[in-house]
C-alpha cells in the first residue's frame, strides 16, 4: 500500500525534475564553459570547472597581447578576455539605461491611463479599453518597419531614443494595471477626494504605493523583455558600438578569427544574465511582501 | 455651523431614478440618520452632500452657502467610510497628518525636501502634530499612532478611520454605514462610543445605515428613504409609535409589524378577525389594513376580552422576550406576537387567543397611507 503510494507520486516527481533538467541544462552549459579552457570544452571533460590548469592562450597572444600576460587559469582568462575583447560595463550601462527609463517612462504612461479606464466614469471608457485589448493582439513585428521608417525619418536611428520610444506605451501594462485597479474600493479613493486630493495626486500617492506587488511584476516582464531583447536593437542601431544593448554586444563574440572560442563567450553571456537574475531574485522577495500587505479592506 | 439644506434633489443612474425631488434640512449640532433598505439610494444621497456625486438637479446648501459647483476638499466636510478607507501604506500618524497637510500647506511646503526649507512648514507641522495628538488622545489611538492599518484590528482601523475624520474639525461628520464591519459586540459598544462623541463635539453628524436599530439608538432624528424618496423625517420615538405610512412601519421596528385585512363598518369603526377595533377613524375607503406592533398583541386567557384565535408554529426565545409566529385561524396570514417568558411556556401547535391593543393599532389605507 505504502509502496504503491510511493510509486504513484514518484513518477509525478520524475516528470517534474526532467522539466527543471530541461530549463536548467542550458545554465548549467553556460556556467560550466564560462569556466573552463578551449581544450575541455571541445573534449566535454572536467565536470563543472575544469582542471583550471594554468596555460597560456593562443587567441589572447594573436591579440597581441605578451605571452606572460596571457598566462592564467581558464576561468580568470575568460572573464578577463571577454571584458578585454568588448567593452561590456558599456553594454550593460547601455542596459541598464533602456530597460530603466523604458519602465519609468511605461509607469508615467500606464498608472494614470489605467487608473483612468479602472475609476473613472466617462463616455466611451468601454470603448477605449476594448482598444487597449486590441493592441494586445497586434505583434511587434507586424510594425516593426513602420516603426523604423518612423524614426529614420525623424533621424533617430542610432540613437538611445530609438531604442526606448516604441515601447513607452505599454497595453499590457495599461491592460495589467487596470484589472489590478479594478480590485481598489472606491472609497479609498472617495476618501482621498475628501482630504483634499486632486486626480493626479491620487494616482500618485494613492493608487501607486497600493499597486506596489503589481508594478513589481510588471516591472518583472518589462525588464526582462527589453533586457532579453535582441530583435529591435539590431534594427534600430546600426553601426555605434556604444549603444550595443548586452544582447548585440554578445554578437560581439560570433565570427571573426577567433569564433571558436567558447570560453570568453560564455562569460560575456554569465555577466549579462547574472544582473537579470539578481533582480528578480531581489524583487521575489519584494514581490511577496507586497502581496502580503493587507489592510485595504 | 453645520446647517445643511437639501432642496428638490433628483439623481439618476442611466435611466434608473434613485433619488427623486429629495428635500431635507438638517440643523446645526444634530445626529440625523438616514435609514432606509439596501438600495434606496441613502448612500448616494450622502455623495452627493459630500460633492462626491453630482445631483442631476436640486442644490446643495451648507451654512447658506449653495455648494453644488463646490469641490468635495473644499466643503469642509469629513466622512468615514465602511470599510475605514485608510491609506494602506501609511502609518495611522501619516493617515491622520494626510488632510491636514493637503488643507493647511501651501503648494511649496507640500514638495518632498523642498518643502522642508519653507519656514512657514515648521510652524503648521506644530500644529499639525498637536492637532493629532488632541486627536489621538480622544479616541484613545496614541499608541497606534506608528502602526500600519493593517496591524490593526477592526475597531482600533475605525478609530483611525474616526480620527482622520475629526482633526480636520469639519462642520459636518458624514458616516456611510461605519459599524457594519464590525463583529455585532463591538458594534453596539462603538454605538454608544459615537454617541458620546457627538455629545462633546457637538457637531452635525449624518450618519447612513441601513441597520434601524442603529438608527433608533444613535440618532436625534432619523429620516426614513424608501425607493429615493424621503418618507418621513422625525424623532426615532415618534417614528416608531407614528408612522406616516405602511412602508415606514414595516420598515421600522424588529421584528416587523403585524398587518390584517380590515373592513370599515358603515359607522366608521374597523373590524378585523373578528374584533371591532374601540377607535373610530376619519376614511371614506370600505377596506383597510390594520397594523400592530408585536407588542401590543397580547396573549390572553380572558375570555372577556375580545380576541382572535391563532396557533403557534415557531417560538423564538430571545430571553428577555419570547416572539410567537403564528398562523391565524381564518386566515392563511402569519404573525407575530410578543410573549414575556414569566406568562408560562406555550409549546409549537398550542392555539392561543390573541388581544390587541386597541390604542396602538394603527390604519392603514390599502395604498399604503396613515388613516389617523
Amino acid at each position: 500500500m505504502l509502496a504503491r503510494h510511493y510509486i504513484g507520486e514518484s513518477w509525478k516527481h520524475g516528470l517534474l525534475i526532467i522539466g527543471a533538467l530541461i530549463v536548467l541544462i542550458p545554465f548549467y552549459m553556460m556556467v560550466s564553459m564560462s569556466l573552463k579552457s578551449q581544450q575541455e570544452i571541445q573534449s566535454i571533460s572536467g565536470g563543472l570547472v575544469g582542471a583550471q590548469e594554468i596555460q597560456t592562450f593562443p587567441v589572447c597572444t594573436k591579440h597581441g597581447y605578451t605571452e606572460e600576460v596571457c598566462t592564467m587559469r581558464p576561468y580568470k582568462y575568460n572573464f578577463w578576455f571577454a571584458f578585454k575583447k568588448a567593452p561590456i560595463p558599456r553594454y550593460l550601462m547601455n542596459g541598464l539605461i533602456v530597460t530603466v527609463s523604458i519602465f519609468l517612462i511605461q509607469v508615467l504612461i500606464a498608472l494614470p491611463c489605467s487608473y483612468a479606464l479602472a475609476k473613472l466614469r466617462f463616455k466611451g471608457r468601454e470603448f477605449v479599453f476594448s482598444m487597449v485589448l486590441f493592441c494586445l493582439l497586434i505583434p511587434v513585428h507586424a510594425i516593426a518597419l513602420p516603426l523604423y521608417v518612423m524614426l529614420a525619418k525623424a533621424g533617430l536611428v542610432d540613437t538611445y531614443a530609438a531604442l526606448i520610444i516604441p515601447w513607452t506605451i505599454s497595453v499590457f501594462g495599461i491592460f495589467l494595471m487596470r484589472q489590478f485597479f479594478m480590485t481598489v474600493p472606491d472609497e479609498l479613493i472617495d476618501a482621498a477626494r475628501m482630504d483634499g486630493m486632486g486626480e493626479y495626486s491620487i494616482v500618485w500617492k494613492v493608487m501607486l504605493p497600493v499597486a506596489i506587488p503589481a508594478l513589481l511584476a510588471f516591472a518583472i516582464f518589462s525588464v526582462v523583455a527589453h533586457w532579453n531583447d535582441y530583435f529591435w536593437p539590431r534594427i534600430v542601431i546600426t553601426g555605434n558600438r556604444d549603444l550595443f544593448t548586452p544582447p548585440l554586444g554578445i554578437r560581439e563574440f560570433r565570427g571573426g578569427i577567433d569564433s571558436d572560442e567558447f570560453g570568453p563567450m560564455m562569460a560575456s553571456i554569465v555577466t549579462v544574465t547574472v544582473p537579470l537574475i539578481v533582480a528578480f531574485i531581489i524583487a521575489q522577495k519584494r514581490f511577496v511582501e507586497g502581496i502580503t500587505m493587507t489592510g485595504m479592506k | 455651523m453645520g446647517t445643511i439644506s437639501l432642496n428638490n434633489i433628483n439623481k439618476s443612474f442611466g435611466s434608473t431614478k434613485v433619488l427623486k425631488q429629495l428635500s431635507l434640512d438638517i440643523q446645526d449640532g444634530e445626529f440625523l440618520t438616514l435609514v432606509g433598505p439596501s438600495g434606496c439610494g441613502k448612500s448616494t444621497l450622502l455623495k452627493i452632500i459630500a460633492g462626491l456625486e453630482q445631483q442631476n438637479s436640486g442644490d446643495v446648501i451648507i451654512d447658506d452657502k449653495n455648494v453644488n459647483s463646490t469641490r468635495a476638499s473644499k466643503r469642509d466636510l469629513a466622512m468615514v467610510f465602511q470599510s475605514y478607507a485608510l491609506y494602506p501604506h501609511l502609518t495611522v500618524r501619516k493617515n491622520l497628518e494626510t488632510p491636514l497637510k493637503l488643507r493647511d500647506y501651501s503648494f511649496v511646503e507640500r514638495l518632498p525636501l523642498i518643502g522642508n526649507f519653507v519656514p512657514s512648514r515648521k510652524e503648521k507641522k506644530k500644529s499639525i502634530d498637536d492637532l493629532v495628538f488632541k486627536t489621538s488622545e480622544t479616541l484613545k489611538i496614541t499608541e497606534l499612532l506608528d502602526r500600519k492599518p493593517g496591524q490593526l484590528s477592526g475597531g482600533q482601523r475605525q478609530r483611525a478611520a474616526l480620527g482622520r475624520a475629526m482633526v480636520r474639525e469639519p462642520v459636518a461628520f458624514l458616516m456611510d454605514e461605519p459599524l457594519s464591519n464590525l463583529d455585532a459586540a463591538l458594534r453596539v459598544h462603538m454605538r454608544s462610543e459615537l454617541s458620546e462623541l457627538h455629545n462633546s463635539l457637538k457637531t452635525t453628524f449624518i450618519y447612513v445605515t441601513h441597520d434601524q436599530a442603529e438608527a433608533l439608538t444613535m440618532s436625534t432624528r432619523m429620516a426614513v428613504m424608501i425607493d429615493g424618496e424621503l418618507l418621513q423625517l422625525d424623532t426615532p420615538s415618534e417614528v416608531y409609535n407614528n408612522p406616516s405610512s405602511l412602508r415606514v412601519a414595516e420598515f421600522v421596528g424588529s421584528p416587523k409589524i403585524n398587518t390584517f385585512d380590515a373592513e370599515i363598518r358603515s359607522d366608521g369603526f374597523a373590524e378585523f378577525n373578528g374584533i371591532r377595533l374601540e377607535k373610530k377613524f376619519n376614511t371614506n375607503s370600505q377596506k383597510a389594513l390594520v397594523a400592530v406592533r408585536p407588542e401590543h398583541l397580547e396573549i390572553t386567557k380572558d375570555s372577556n376580552k375580545p380576541a382572535f384565535e391563532a396557533k403557534v408554529s415557531y417560538k423564538e426565545n430571545l430571553g428577555s422576550d419570547i416572539f410567537y409566529h403564528v398562523q391565524v385561524d381564518q386566515s392563511d396570514s402569519k404573525i407575530i406576537v410578543r410573549g414575556s417568558p414569566q406568562a408560562g411556556l406555550i409549546s409549537n401547535g398550542e392555539t392561543i387567543k390573541i388581544s390587541p391593543s386597541h390604542s396602538e393599532a394603527m390604519l392603514f389605507e390599502i395604498s399604503g397611507e396613515r388613516i389617523r
